[in-house]
């Protein structure tokens, strides 16, 4: 492109002249309208760590009355904790850090927000414009390194473009499939003047969401489920996202459909419902696994057909290929994001747009039908292939899943929980029995090992404030963890500790990376190449954290501990040591098919 | 799928695609392709008439399905305005190449200068430089004719081979380009600016 101009290529999109200028931003400086721009989105809360580049910035925020700043001890933390904040609020969550090795530090949590379509948005310092493409001090070209990690990027070059950079931003952040969003805020523009007029509303030509699907793609869909007679609902955090858990439960009573949620969609359907199949996929129930295998119309509902779900994917709903095949039921697959249609799995019917419009254009096209055979065959399968584990009341042997039932009956099922990644992380998911929407977040796609510790901190800085806007008393977000994710962020108790966050976290600690341990049981002959962990005395690093600490060591004394830990008014850990050589079941191993699930050994009751 | 289902046919696709002229929109879009395995036969990017935006022509080959996901995976980028696959409509591609023909033969003294631009001009090329040793070639044409003219020329010895790649348009009236265009020569008649135009989002 040797004939154009470079003023020409340089130019933002950002400037063009788009929209009614107008002179509100005109004597401020880059930096204080970013202020002023979180107060008109709403902003109650940052999340972040200065450093030199985003100065500017950390100095017009000093003492602001419109919002509360946390302080992380790593930017990840930070970015994890505006994670779990967005997840319990449904808000975006806010991160500022500065440029070089504080942005760097948020990539995994944008990566992670990117997969699990969490809305965050990312602000970072950058060097002075003149400085950019020198290898100065902190410098990293971040929108080149976040370009395949976000749904959108950007690098500020006058102040002028600040207002429309962050109006875009949270636009792009909050609709369609929400996601990370990253904001590059060079030094010289934050700190320099607002002297033209703005153009500050969104211009975006490239950025379409589709808001519902055809009258003709809802009534085919109806059509299938209600010729169905084994169909099932496939539920994710789509349902969860576009507020549609109300209209859903409409749909299921109206057409009377079982419902499996993936891990994400934990909450979507009260899983102390009969018609709820708890979780199905990798370590679903064996339950929801063949009701997948058996179902002759499969709708999912804001989920996207993950390989953790599908197994394999030629072997995947044989009974729905079939039906298919003869023209009587298939696949039917609900999402906002376009490109999640047809991607793992060819599907029969694809209806793209917002999950709760696309559910009430459903619900009066649903009509009712008893299934009960296939209610039977479920409740049959519910009965042989619960999830469960044998009692070991032996010292250091405390099984992890008890303290994960214990937690749900000293909270009543009244609390939010969080997770790292692993073997705690499943029985989290299959021990705890979720009733209603955002009270579970964890890091699906991505798998972020040390996710639990900050995003419980940022999620029960959201549900306070939640709480107290609504006039009732917080829940407690209990981070349910193990000794190697805690590892990875504990040093965020602190963060929690110093602004008197209420955090909790259990560390269910087999001084093992528990998960990969067992990948290495099943699969390389016990050789543990690197997953035990040589591990701090947690209480006294807890203690050292300001935080309080508990430990638990056998199952006669679970509950006792439990109650305390959960009655402790203030940032708190309860260390369970417990059986190492235990196995997260039922298995269904990567890229097999249901027939080679692998079943709990434990005899049912 | 079941054993039934036919094999799915890999074809080559001619892709537009509109994208907001913007540092960074090229990187964005190869290593969207690069990240997700699809491989790109050529990609050019160009200037079209409204400054704000430019054309990307991008050759891939595959089977419908990742064509599917090419054409979704490329439009969910916000700097990407519009999509069009050329696959089933009419229309005109160009690649252009210079080529530069050893005139000696291969490793001989024999003169072919003449023989090679009479080559040339069956294919309707042009002679843009001629030295002692050597001829340059230019030609514009579809992939197909450029491919025949080389098969003819390599005997002679390529010294040197440029090629832009290909940009192809729409025949006629419907270009779905068009509605774009008149939208803003509209727009931009009434002294109207601002938001997304209408014309500008996916039918339906």
């Amino acid at each position: 492109m040797s004939t154009s101009s470079p003023q020409q290529l340089s130019a933002s999109a950002l400037s063009q002249g788009h929209g009614t200028p107008t002179d509100k931003y005109k004597g401020l400086t880059g930096a204080q309208a970013f202020h002023r721009l979180m107060a008109e989105h709403g902003v109650d809360t940052i999340f972040g760590y200065p450093g030199g580049a985003i100065l500017p910035v950390f100095d017009a925020i000093h003492q602001a009355e419109e919002f509360n700043f946390i302080l992380s001890r790593h930017e990840q933390g930070a970015g994890h904790m505006a994670e779990g904040y967005a997840r319990v609020t449904g808000k975006p969550g806010i991160v500022l850090v500065t440029s070089g090795p504080g942005a760097t530090n948020t990539v995994t949590p944008m990566q992670d927000a990117l997969m699990d379509g969490t809305p965050l948005i990312v602000f970072a310092g950058q060097v002075a414009t003149g400085a950019i493409g020198t290898d100065a001090f902190q410098e990293a070209d971040m929108t080149g390194i976040t370009r395949p990690c976000t749904k959108w990027n950007v690098l500020v070059k006058r102040p002028e473009d600040i207002p429309r950079a962050i109006n875009q931003a949270f636009m792009i952040a909050t609709s369609g499939r929400p996601g990370p969003v990253f904001v590059d805020l060079p030094k010289d523009v934050t700190a320099a003047t607002i002297t033209q007029p703005v153009y500050d509303q969104p211009h975006l030509p490239g950025y379409h969401i589709r808001e519902a699907g055809t009258s003709s793609e809802i009534q085919r869909a109806a059509d299938m489920i209600n010729n169905a007679k084994t169909p099932l609902f496939y539920v994710g955090q789509g349902a969860i996202l576009s507020d549609g858990v109300d209209v859903l439960r409409k749909c299921v009573d109206a057409a009377n459909v079982p419902v499996t949620t993936t891990l994400q969609g934990l909450g979507a359907f009260p899983e102390t419902d009969p018609r709820s199949l708890d979780m199905l996929g990798m370590h679903g129930a064996a339950y929801a696994n063949w009701a997948v295998r058996d179902a002759d119309v499969i709708v999912s509902i804001g989920a996207r057909f993950d390989d953790r779900v599908t197994g394999k994917i030629d072997a995947f709903a044989p009974t729905a290929r079939a039906a298919e095949a003869a023209g009587t039921g298939g696949l039917i697959h609900f999402d906002i994001a376009p490109e999640n249609i047809n991607k793992a799995i060819p599907v029969t019917i694809g209806v793209e747009g917002d999950a709760r419009k696309n559910l009430e254009l459903l619900l009066p096209l649903l009509k009712p039908s008893p299934r009960k055979e296939w209610f039977a065959q479920l409740a049959a399968w519910k009965k042989e292939q619960p999830f469960r584990y044998a009692h070991d009341e032996r010292e250091f042997h405390l099984k992890p899943q008890a303290v994960v039932e214990e937690l749900y009956k000293a909270t009543g099922g009244e609390a939010i929980v969080t997770t790292g990644v692993g073997q705690h992380q499943m029985w989290a998911a299959q021990f705890f029995k979720y009733t209603h929407p955002r009270r579970w977040f964890t890091s699906g796609g991505l798998g972020t090992m040390g996710f639990g510790v900050p995003a419980s901190v940022g999620g029960q800085v959201g549900e306070d404030i939640l709480a107290k806007a609504e006039g009732r008393k917080p829940l407690p977000v209990v981070n349910i963890d193990g000794d190697g994710s805690f590892s990875m962020t504990a040093m965020e108790m602190t963060t929690a500790a110093q602004y008197k966050i209420h955090a909790k976290s259990i560390i269910l600690n087999n001084d093992f990376q528990g998960m990969v341990k067992q990948w290495q049981d099943l699969f390389y002959d016990e050789r543990y190449s690197h997953t035990e962990m040589h591990n701090p005395d947690f209480c006294k690093l807890i203690e050292a954290m300001h935080c309080k600490a508990f430990r638990v060591t056998k199952l006669a004394d679970l509950p006792k501990i439990m109650r305390e830990f959960i009655d402790h008014d203030g940032p708190a850990v309860l260390e369970a040591l417990v059986e190492k050589h235990e196995h997260v079941y039922p298995m269904l191993p990567a890229g097999k098919a249901v027939e080679d699930m692998v079943l709990d050994p434990t005899p049912a009751e | 799928m079941n054993e039934n289902t036919p094999q799915q046919l890999v074809m080559r696709h001619v892709i537009a695609a509109l994208v907001t002229n913007e540092p960074g929109v090229l990187a964005h879009v190869a290593g969207m392709f690069a990240a997700r395995g699809f491989n790109i036969d050529s990609l050019v990017v160009g200037r079209t008439e409204n400054p704000e935006l430019s054309r990307m022509t991008i050759v891939v080959t595959g089977d419908s399905a990742v064509l599917e996901q090419v054409r979704k995976q490329l439009q969910k980028l916000v700097p990407v305005v519009k999509v069009v696959d050329y696959q089933d409509a009419a229309y005109v591609e160009r690649d252009l190449m210079l080529v530069q023909v050893s005139s000696k033969g291969v490793g001989g003294d024999a003169d072919k200068r003449e023989e090679i631009a009479s080559l040339a001009q069956l294919f309707r090329a042009r002679v843009v430089d001629v030295a002692t040793d050597q001829i340059m070639i230019e030609v514009a044409g579809s992939e197909e004719k450029l491919e025949a003219l080389l098969k003819l020329i390599e005997p002679y010895g390529i010294v040197e081979l440029a090629r832009t790649g290909i940009i192809a348009m729409r025949r006629g009236n419907a270009s779905p380009f068009r509605k774009v265009a008149m939208a803003r020569a509209a727009a931009a008649e009434s002294g109207a600016g601002g938001g997304v135009d209408a014309a500008d989002l996916p039918p339906g």
